[in-house]
């Protein structure tokens, strides 16, 4: 498969391997339907891997295909239930926020405070570890968009066109995927209690 | 005078368009006197930065 020659360059045939195995039983948990889930994984296997160069890490690559996986799995639900196309944006509400009070200030315990020195934790095995579960606490929508805008680095226009978002649900989105990844690297890492 | 979750959406806004002249100024207003705000933005830059390190970094000997 051609996805696959390319993934060749950066991740081994094992990675992937045990990649679409954790995809597949995900997916025949929601999908209750073996050849729909089998599909759902080829598709998204092979859709994450055109972009896989830009993640040098497995936990990041393995965090990008399963927002991925997840969006195909909600299309097929979607499909077999036959509701309207496109659901309104619903990671784009702005409610449940811990982060602001009523008249949008931060909170007392929210408020960003100093990292300090981020010279050099680009090498910090440790820091990405944090990074990577902070990722993947993420709606899978946001997490996914955060991906395209920062690790693929592609433009607002062109992850619009691909999602099919129009341009301020894209920016909701990245605004509460930016807001929630901070503060879960402050209380994770910046901040952390030695 | 823009709230600070105002701010912060135009701060992030400001990692994938171009601001207006207007939204810079609110910006500049709001962040002169708001240090979380001030902190946000910059832990923003900060995060693009590592990524990019770390996407440079990484172990892909043989990336086309
Ligand atoms: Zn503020």
């Amino acid at each position: 498969m051609a996805a696959e020659n390319q993934l060749h360059v950066t991740f081994r045939d094992e990675d992937i391997e045990s990649l679409r195995k954790q995809m597949l039983s995900f997916a025949r948990l929601q999908l209750d339907d073996e050849h729909l889930a089998e599909d759902a994984v080829q598709e998204a296997l092979a859709g994450a891997l055109k972009n896989a160069s830009s993640f040098s890490r497995q936990s990041t690559l393995k965090t990008w295909v399963f927002s991925i996986l997840r969006r195909k799995i909600a299309d097929v639900l979607r499909g077999q239930y036959r509701e309207p196309v496109r659901e309104a944006c619903k990671e784009c509400s702005t409610d449940d926020d811990e982060l602001f009070d009523g008249r949008g200030h931060w909170q007392a315990g929210a408020t960003p405070r100093r990292w300090g020195d981020t010279h050099e934790l680009a090498d910090s095995t440790q820091f990405w570890q944090v990074f990577d579960t902070c990722l993947e606490a993420l709606p899978a929508e946001q997490a996914r968009v955060f991906m395209m805008r920062e690790f693929i680095e592609l433009d607002s226009a062109e992850i619009c066109a691909s999602l099919e978002l129009s341009t301020s649900n894209l920016h909701v989105l990245l605004h509460r995927a930016r807001l929630k990844l901070r503060a879960c690297l402050s209380d994770h890492w910046f901040e952390r209690e030695a | 005078m823009l709230s600070c979750e105002q701010a912060t959406r135009l701060l992030s806004e400001g990692q994938d368009r171009t601001l207006t002249f207007p939204e810079k100024m609110n910006l500049k207003v709001h962040t002169a006197m708001c240090s979380g705000c001030r902190e946000f933005g910059r832990q923003l830059g900060s995060l693009r930065t590592l990524i990019q390190e770390e996407k440079d970094a990484g172990p892909a000997p043989g990336k086309k």
